[in-house]
């Protein structure tokens, strides 16, 4: 009897996901309640009980760097994995994709992007952009009938993810129920906590092949704390991006030194090259951290 | 007269799914897809006209099933061929190419017979279908 292997299997995914994921809670329940699903099918099709896949069509919704892209990228290998998607790629477009400059462009344009997801995933990226009432002569509309329709007569062929900022998403699912109704996952990626940014930057630390010196890991909590506070602040990415900057000053003070460097110098951030940063200094906005 | 040219001729029909069979075995071994049609089934006509382009970058079968079906209701009297194309150094050709579609009914080939110096004859075949219809720039 299969099961067995299959619970197996999606033990697995559901671990290899937990590791490679910080947070997002949500996100993980999701993926579990669909793997269980299918190791449950599976179990009633050998009873000969009837069994269809459940929707699919999923809408990830969420501040600027919570994951929406990365996840969709995880989901294609994940369904793929469980059975649900025959291939497994990812399409990523955006609105200039599918919509045409000319009458007659859109619709030879959007189905061309449709057919090179068939088996996988269609991941379309800030999907608002594709309505736009103001202008009546506009060919997103065209674009959003196509893909309405595919998504509902070829439902076992692709699945289509929609992401984007949560307010804005909203008022394009209000203007366009078609959508809502088919889509089965309204998922929500709650901004990270200063402890899952840690940790995030603890998983981009390792990759890029440094660590954190005495007091400087102290010093980046106070980082993110700072952080957090002040403008535009895009959660995983703005840790990407304050890691490199940490590289640079990294870089600035150990260059005199190359010559008689060793492991340990080179990869090893200390507390001065986190703390030299805008955000403590005057220049960074007042917060009341 | 039931032509056969291209591979399983002989055999009847392949339904869709079975096309869709050998499509996922072409995009197993990483061939482009591509469609054509024609009027004219005479044996020596390489010449078909393409159905869009080859599809390159199509991941699976129900693509290529759906550009055939769009082919079979736009041209549902021609004889229709699959082929998939192996671009590897060394290849560089057509691996397989099968008959999708054909005309209710084929009339078949006659012979045109032409004299030559010292009535010497000269033998050709022609294709019934294209006294039918007109074939060439424009035909339908």
């Amino acid at each position: 009897m299969d099961s067995g292997g299959t619970q197996e299997e999606v033990s697995r995914l559901l671990a290899e996901l937990d590791e490679e994921l910080v947070g997002l809670a949500p996100v993980k329940r999701r993926v579990a309640e669909v793997a269980s699903l299918l190791a449950v099918d599976r179990a009633r099709k050998q009873l000969g009980l009837p069994g269809q896949p459940p929707g699919l069509h999923m809408s990830f919704t969420g501040n600027p760097g919570t994951g929406k892209t990365t996840v969709a990228l995880k989901m294609a290998g994940i369904l793929h994995r469980l059975g649900y998607l025959r291939k497994g790629h990812l399409v990523a477009v955006t609105r200039d994709d599918l919509v045409g400059q000319y009458i007659g462009h859109t619709a030879p344009r959007t189905r061309e992007v449709i057919k090179r997801a068939l088996g996988g995933v269609l991941f379309i990226d800030e999907a608002y952009y594709l309505y736009r009432p103001e202008n009546e002569r506009d060919y997103g509309q065209e674009a959003i009938e196509i893909l309405l329709q595919v998504m509902e007569n070829q439902r076992d062929d692709l699945v289509v993810i929609l992401a984007g900022y949560s307010d804005r998403m909203q008022r394009f699912f209000e203007c366009n129920p078609g959508f809502s109704s088919r889509i089965a996952n309204h998922i929500d990626f709650p901004d990270y906590t200063e402890a899952e940014l840690f940790s995030i930057a603890e998983t981009m630390l390792e990759t890029l092949g440094y660590r954190f010196g005495p007091g400087a890991a102290e010093a980046f909590t106070a980082y993110i704390k700072q952080r957090i506070a002040q403008a535009h602040f895009a959660n995983a990415r703005s840790i990407r991006n304050a890691l490199n900057r940490a590289r640079l000053r990294h870089a600035r003070r150990v260059f005199p030194l190359l010559d008689n460097a060793d492991v340990g110098l080179l990869t090893t951030f200390t507390s001065e090259d986190i703390l030299a940063s805008r955000v403590f200094g005057a220049q960074g906005d007042e917060s009341n951290a | 007269m039931r032509v056969t040219q291209g591979t399983f001729s002989f055999l009847p029909d392949l339904t869709d799914t079975e096309i869709a069979a050998q499509v996922e075995y072409c995009l197993g071994n990483g061939w482009a897809i591509g469609l054509e049609y024609t009027g004219d089934i005479h044996p020596r006509n390489t010449y078909w006209e393409m159905y869009g382009q080859p599809m390159f970058d199509v991941r699976d079968a129900a693509a290529v099933i759906v550009e055939l079906r769009a082919c079979r209701s736009t041209f549902p009297e021609h004889y229709i061929r699959l082929t998939a194309f192996d671009s590897t150094r060394g290849w560089e050709t057509i691996r397989l190419s099968f008959l999708v579609n054909r005309p209710r009914d084929e009339p078949g080939f006659r012979i045109v017979r032409t004299e030559g110096a010292g009535r010497v004859q000269r033998y050709g075949i022609e294709s019934y279908a294209t006294q039918h219809k007109r074939h060439g720039h424009g035909s339908k």
